[in-house]
């Protein structure tokens, strides 16, 4: 996240001494930003730790305590990946998450691309009406999508549950949420493109797909990254979305079957320390390896 | 229609009729619905404006008058926009003034982003786990008990303290966000300037204040727009954490839609709560996509 951090300290000083005046001269610095660290530090690293003890251990002393006596187990996160709720929950997210990314990405693009690069009539009044749709909270479309599911399902088989008891409903609803933000960011990549090569390619005679295929879509990784990556942790944490649009409870992704877990079984900590931090996995893998593209991802989705 | 025109149909249509389909069409469907009972989540029968008057008149749960200060979901919003949005913004232009100054800046920064990754699912477990008036799980009860043989205090279970300690949840999720725009901000500042100041005498407090604060004031609008709407869509960290309770006293509008329209099966009442959230969130959106404009023109 941070490279200058070195140029913009003061001029340091050569000499042990002057380091050491210039340590201590910090010192409310220094302690204000470790007791801060530490608060932001310790309520993870109590679950963390919980999450490898044996239930009785949970149930009797803190986990503060087992920093001395070492007794730890994987015993939680077998029965979380093992069981089969929350072991398949885990495969269900996955499930949901990349379709749900996918799905937008390409429509978004190719939208995006027309809003760019082809004249049409009207052209920038429809990217402000989609940019505008941004406004619209998730809640305000709950109740008729469930609704228009149902309905679907009753006119295609003749069955009212065919939608929301598969991923399909889910995945359309979060492709659809999703357009408004990812035509907004694409759009806005797309045109700073050179107009030059664009049009290089219009007079070697490549056809718009073609362009868009070959030419823009490859050197549009950057923010396909960006948007790809915001998505699918957005998917990957939502809860409200799944919650409505998955009604099948074999499908259910992690963050429903935590929250069920949580209120069927009361505190059951050593399962929901374990299954929190199974939750917690995925994104943590992807923040640490992809930091930059979540940084920009997420900066540029501040406005949604 | 034109050769180009006929194409660009082929490349936005999709995008088009997925968003007419399940964006555009359920707005106007959920506007029409909140003129309705709404049972079963149908239109059942149109009772015109009677939702909206019994949320803010008659309805204690969405906005409660009579107390002072207000109580209710709609009022909790106003007490989360103010304590949540401030207490972010202040921490995290703290933690970007204060990790300039030292070595291990990107360490810090990382530890106080993290949670910004992570769902609001785990974000609540993990202060449910924190809070607990259980001493030999909640480090906050444990502390006070060890340190002075305080007796617990179940945070989430009290009417006085629980809204306190959401809101105090979900700025540890969320002080990164602003942490690290506002460094990013701060970086950008020209150190010729600030050295300037520096050799002329000027305090480190001095130069926060007359330099840096003002060359901010841009990107904490940013952050406070992100910050608001996030209040407004709340959701997540209160149906993990409390379920609106205990009484109803950790409600806000987002949870309270929810509630109402698919445990209580109120699709009209519920669809009137989703309007208001809409018509709160449209004024600051306004606002933001008019800077973004603005900014795009400019730049």
């Amino acid at each position: 996240m941070t490279t200058q951090a070195a140029e913009l300290v003061r001029p340091k000083s050569s000499t042990l001494a002057g380091r050491i005046v210039e340590f201590i001269s910090k010192t409310p610095v220094h302690i204000a930003l470790i007791f801060l660290a530490v608060v932001w530090l310790v309520p993870s690293v109590g679950l963390l730790i919980t999450s490898f003890r044996t239930r009785s251990d949970i149930a009797n002393t803190g986990w503060w305590e087992s920093l001395s006596t070492l007794n730890f187990t994987l015993d939680n996160y077998d029965q979380v990946l093992g069981g089969a709720d929350m072991g398949s929950s885990f495969v269900n997210s996955i499930l949901i998450s990349v379709p749900a990314t996918i799905i937008p990405l390409f429509i978004g693009s190719l939208a995006a691309f027309a809003l760019s690069w082809i004249r049409f009539p009207f052209r920038d009044t429809i990217f402000l009406a989609i940019v505008a749709l941004m406004v619209v909270p998730i809640q305000m479309s709950l109740v008729p999508v469930l609704i228009f599911f149902r309905n679907m399902g009753d006119f295609l088989a003749n069955d009212k549950a065919l939608i929301t008891g598969s991923y399909m409903g889910i995945w359309l609803a979060h492709s659809a949420f999703a357009l408004p933000f990812c035509i907004f960011l694409l759009r806005n990549f797309f045109i700073t493109l050179p107009r030059d090569l664009i049009e290089a390619a219009r007079v070697d005679g490549a056809s718009n797909f073609r362009i868009f295929w070959k030419v823009v879509i490859p050197l549009s990784v950057p923010a396909l990254a960006s948007f790809a990556i915001f998505q699918f942790l957005w998917v990957w944490n939502d809860l409200l979305m799944a919650l409505v649009f998955v009604q099948e409870s074999s499908l259910l992704p992690l963050t429903v079957r935590i929250s069920q877990v949580q209120s069927t079984y009361g505190v059951e900590w050593h399962l929901l320390s374990a299954g929190a931090f199974v939750l917690m996995a995925v994104p943590l893998v992807v923040f640490f390896s992809l930091q930059r593209y979540f940084v920009q991802g997420l900066l540029a989705g501040s406005v949604k | 229609m034109s050769r180009s025109g006929w194409q660009a149909a082929l490349f936005i249509g999709p995008a088009v009729i997925l968003l007419t389909v399940l964006l555009v069409y359920p707005v106007l469907w959920t506007i029409r619905l909140s003129f309705d009972t709404g049972r079963g989540l149908e239109p059942r029968k149109w009772v015109g404006l009677d939702n909206y008057q019994r949320l803010f008149t008659e309805d204690k749960r969405f906005l409660d008058l009579t107390k002072f200060p207000p109580e209710g979901a709609l009022a909790n919003n106003v007490l989360w926009l103010v304590l949540y949005t401030s207490i972010c913004l202040i921490m995290g232009l703290l933690i970007a003034v204060l990790a300039t100054r030292v070595r291990y800046e990107s360490v810090i920064k990382a530890i106080i982003f993290v949670p910004m990754a992570i769902s609001a699912v785990a974000v609540g477990l993990i202060w449910k786990f924190v809070y607990s008036n259980d001493t030999d799980i909640g480090v906050i009860n444990a502390l006070r008990h060890g340190l002075w043989g305080a007796d617990p205090i179940p945070f989430l279970g009290r009417e006085d303290t629980v809204n306190y300690a959401i809101i105090f949840a979900y700025v540890w999720a969320s002080a990164g966000f602003a942490m690290v725009v506002l460094s990013a901000a701060l970086k950008g500042i020209s150190q010729e300037i600030i050295e300037a100041a520096r050799t002329d005498g000027a305090s480190e407090w001095a130069i926060f204040r007359r330099i840096q604060l003002p060359l901010l004031a841009l990107p904490i609008s940013v952050v406070t727009v992100w910050l608001m709407i996030n209040v407004i869509k709340l959701f997540d960290i209160i149906y993990i954490m409390t379920a609106g309770g205990p009484n109803g006293k950790s409600q806000v509008i987002g949870y309270m839609m929810y509630d109402q329209t698919f445990q209580g099966g109120k699709g009209g009442y519920g669809s009137a709560i989703a309007v208001v959230m809409l018509l709160l969130i449209i004024p600051i959106m306004a606002f933001n996509i008019k800077r973004f404009r603005s900014q795009a023109i400019q730049g």
